[in-house]
């Protein structure tokens, strides 16, 4: 794993209000991986097997080091430093997406919730590869390499256990089911969107979510899941979120916040 | 019942000492066996061994998989609280590599002909041990400090110990384990230096960690030589190359300096260095309390023990649907996890 802690680059400055708009793309993005490396890491020392113990720790290590990375980039555009953004912030101003906050589940649900994350930050890196702030296309570029192991990972797991057993089959669809409509989440649109559009930052969500879905649907596919009609659960990019992230938050932050010491 | 196969034959592993081998052809086997041991050669998996050996290091090797397993869990327990982002990040890779050397262990195990799941069984059943300090509490982020420092310290005097040991895939698997345990304790040493030097409440905690691991770190190297029943034999055979004493006071003589240049103090009115012999004079944990910890009757142990079988029942599932995938020779071998390792 490369170090989580990069050495900004050098020129980052954007004029406002692209800066504004550039700044909730990466806090979302930021977000979602620090929530989920965190839920990831619940994993470590209750897994069903003891490779998935170590592979969870390794994926959980890799989702925070990626939110390192671009709560650094935020910190060159004016934000403040990564640890103070994880530790000192309110449910209200997390802009990740639902999915990432839900409670760990069972195994299919840590499975399916992965897939369907992995392959949403695949396509969004690759088309941020291409981003005209070239920051942003560079870290882009990095980041999507180390998820390579990620795809496989967990794409392997779908197809394991989506029609191993009668039991395992239920519990992945039960988990797709679950996930599914938070997972639609990832794309919902946010402030400056339209701008960071027109300045070449990203292409619009709606064509990233067209995507991923062209990726992940013939996987459940070959899987024997069935994907469900759902509405997407918005909110999450707007600080609206649901009572998990409060409880979330309560225990990554109790010690940071205890009040105790500055430095730990 | 705990089996083990020798050349495809499943064979129970005795509660006891097989009665002793006799006759001549025997006894000239394990004068070589021996011999080989003095010169300081590694005995290999394939290699000749007497029955007790293997036993003994069945026992061994398995009780130090389990403490690495079992281990996962009081440190664990803080990562979701980490206070910092690298603390969080350090933490996860730590424990990962608890459960890597787990792994290890369980293998270098299973070349004496027992399998990981018979292991992880007797574990759950209640019946194979594990490092008696993982039955101690760990209520404050200080506390991983202190296992960081003192715990990982204490293990890795025995580990260095056990590098040097007579069976050729156990000693290897130490020396690594070794490596990777020198960047936990440099890991737990800062995180102990940064609350030892931080605010009165840090101290405070700091100090009330060390407070309650001092203890557990020493019984970490096991009972008294004088209750120590295994001790001769596997000095003998090279199993072990240092007696608990021996380990105890090198640790000691160690960490005590360690702690005390901190500006912390530790919890034995008797400790004092001592410029005759050149070591520090320490009192003995409470012995009493040991047994009945490694009885079963700590202050963790039942907590423990039902987070690994909540861990191996709700895994059951999984490990099935692997199975069943295996057999249908999608992803060839027949065990689920060597089709999940290559992933």
């Amino acid at each position: 794993m490369a170090s989580p802690f990069p050495k900004p680059n050098e020129t980052v400055a954007l004029p406002d209000p692209l800066r504004e708009a550039v700044g909730e793309l990466l806090l979302a993005m930021a977000d979602d991986e620090v929530l989920l490396g965190h839920r990831d890491s619940e994993w470590v020392g209750h897994a069903p097997i003891l490779e998935a113990d170590i592979a969870m720790a390794s994926i959980a290590q890799d989702e925070i080091g990626h939110a390192v990375l671009w709560y650094s980039l935020l910190q060159e555009l004016g934000w403040p430093d990564p640890d103070r953004m994880a530790y000192f912030r309110d449910p209200p101003e997390f802009r990740n997406a639902t999915l990432v906050e839900l409670p760990k589940g069972d195994w299919a649900f840590t499975i399916v919730r992965q897939f369907l994350f992995d392959f949403a930050e695949k396509v969004r890196l690759e088309a941020l590869m291409a981003s005209a702030w070239a920051p942003l296309a560079e870290a882009a570029a990095k980041v999507r390499r180390e998820e390579t192991y990620h795809l496989m990972h967990s794409r392997a797991w779908v197809l394991r256990l989506g029609d191993a057993t009668e039991e395992s089959h239920r519990r992945m669809q039960a988990a797709l089911e679950q996930a599914w409509p938070h997972a639609l989440g990832l794309f919902e649109p946010t402030p400056g969107e339209s701008l960071r559009v027109a300045e070449g930052i990203q292409p619009p969500e709606a064509e990233l979510r067209a995507r991923w879905e062209a990726e992940v649907r013939p996987i459940l596919e070959a899987a024997s899941l069935r994907v469900p009609e759902a509405e997407p659960v918005y909110g999450g990019r707007h600080g609206r979120h649901t009572e998990h992230l409060d409880a979330l938050l309560a225990d990554f932050q109790m010690v940071a916040r205890s009040g105790l010491g500055e430095t730990w | 019942m705990l089996t083990y196969r020798i050349h495809g034959q499943v064979v129970p592993v005795p509660e006891q000492a097989p009665p002793p081998q006799e006759g001549p052809e025997y006894e000239a086997r394990l004068a070589e066996f021996e011999a080989r041991i003095a010169r300081g050669e590694k005995i290999e998996p394939t290699d000749w061994m007497p029955e007790e050996y293997r036993r003994q290091l069945i026992r061994m090797i398995s009780q130090h998989a389990h403490s690495e397993i079992v281990g996962m869990l009081p440190e664990g327990k803080w990562i979701p609280h980490a206070p910092t982002l690298r603390r969080k990040l350090i933490l996860i890779a730590k424990v990962q590599d608890e459960g890597g050397h787990g792994q290890l262990l369980y293998r270098a195990a299973e070349t004496l002909g027992i399998t990981r799941e018979e292991m992880i069984e007797a574990l759950l059943a209640g019946k194979a041990k594990y490092s008696v300090v993982f039955n101690y509490p760990t209520p404050t982020w200080a506390d991983v400090a202190a296992i960081g420092l003192l715990i990982d310290g204490a293990a890795v005097v025995n580990q260095l110990m056990l590098a040097q040991g007579s069976y050729g895939p156990y000693a290897r698997a130490m020396k690594r384990i070794c490596y990777e345990e020198s960047f936990h304790i440099k890991q737990g040493y800062d995180a102990f230096v940064a609350l030892a030097t931080g605010t009165p409440a840090q101290r405070q905690m700091m100090q009330e960690a060390v407070n309650r691991w001092w203890y557990p770190a020493l019984m970490l190297f096991g009972p008294p030589d004088r209750d120590s029943v295994h001790t001769p034999t596997l000095l003998r055979w090279r199993i072990k190359t240092k007696t608990n004493d021996e380990l105890r006071q090198e640790f000691v003589d160690q960490y005590a300096p360690m702690v005390l240049r901190l500006g912390l103090t530790i919890p034995d009115p008797n400790l004092r260095y001592d410029p005759e012999t050149g070591h520090w004079r320490f009192s003995e944990p409470d012995w009493d309390e040991f047994w009945r910890v490694i009885k079963g009757d700590g202050p963790c142990n039942a907590e423990r023990m039902a987070a690994r079988r909540r861990a191996h029942e709700e895994g059951r599932w999984v490990r099935e649907a692997l199975a069943a995938k295996a057999g249908r020779g999608v992803n060839g071998g027949s065990d689920g996890r060597y089709a999940m390792a290559g992933v």
